[in-house]
């Protein structure tokens, strides 16, 4: 198993969350898509952390996943007051500040 | 000669491949949550294939514990069945979408191949990825992030239940 296997799955996968972030018009599903998109970035720091032996790429990767944690709750309760407003979770209807 | 390590690479990048899919294009989210579970927990044994034992832990715990449960907590809460897939404002998504993925997609393939073409992994001390020389690190060079983190965890917390109350 080399590095850039590694490398290449988690590039794939960030791509795959880009595309279903702009594919999508779901609000949960593009936050999930999101998820990926973050994952896949704690991996790449993870690979490097191990490739060149150094613990630092490990602990931005923890700040990562604390970050995800608190994207995710701030972003769902958007979502929950969204819904009450509007029915929907569609983000093609949220066009309150379009002029 | 397939060493274990090959075989759980192949195993482990089907498993996140597959269900990174089924969460992009699957029209009703439970599935897609369901699916991203699968995600996650295929890049948890990444992790332990890099030696990183505790961000493993960390990834089931917090990731396929915690924001797992609040996803389906909230899909369920709302009772969505299908977020329907493609914008409804017009073709111009469909033609950009794909296209900016592509582009992303390059970028990163050149970023790879161009950074890291002889990469070997290291060999790494006994140490390396274990809870104590994480927490060492965390408590000492970044104390102060560390701080900061856990501040940016209260607002979060603070503002998620502004948002999410009917009425204060």
């Amino acid at each position: 198993m080399e590095p850039q296997w590694i490398l290449v799955l988690s590039a794939v996968l960030f791509t795959m969350g880009a595309f279903g972030v702009l594919w999508n018009r779901g609000a949960i599903t593009i936050l999930m898509c999101v998820e990926i998109m973050l994952n896949s970035a704690n991996l790449t720091f993870i690979t490097f952390a191990r490739q060149f032996d150094q613990a630092e790429g490990q602990i931005y990767a923890f700040f990562v996943m604390t970050l995800a944690a608190a994207e995710a709750a701030v972003g769902l309760a958007i979502v929950i007051a969204l819904f009450r407003l509007r029915e929907s979770t569609d983000v093609d209807e949220l066009n309150l500040l379009k002029w | 000669m397939i060493g274990l390590e090959t075989v759980g690479f192949v195993f482990l990048a089907t498993l996140a491949l597959a269900s990174a899919t089924v969460v992009v294009f699957h029209k009703s989210p439970i599935i897609s949550a369901l699916a991203l579970a699968f995600n996650l927990v295929a890049i948890a044994g990444f992790y332990l294939l890099l030696n990183a034992q505790f961000l493993a832990l960390l990834q089931v715990i917090v990731y396929a514990g915690a924001i797992m449960v609040l996803i389906l907590f909230v899909i369920m809460l709302l009772s969505i069945q299908s977020e329907g897939g493609l914008h409804r404002s017009g073709r111009i998504h469909s033609v950009l979408a794909p296209l900016i993925a592509l582009g992303c997609a390059v970028a990163l393939g050149v970023a790879v191949f161009r950074g890291s073409a002889d990469g070997r992994f290291a060999v790494s001390s006994a140490d390396f990825g274990t809870v104590r020389s994480i927490g060492t690190d965390l408590f000492t060079t970044f104390f102060y992030a560390f701080e900061a983190i856990s501040l940016l965890l209260i607002v979060a917390m603070i503002g998620a239940v502004l948002l999410a109350k009917r009425r204060l």
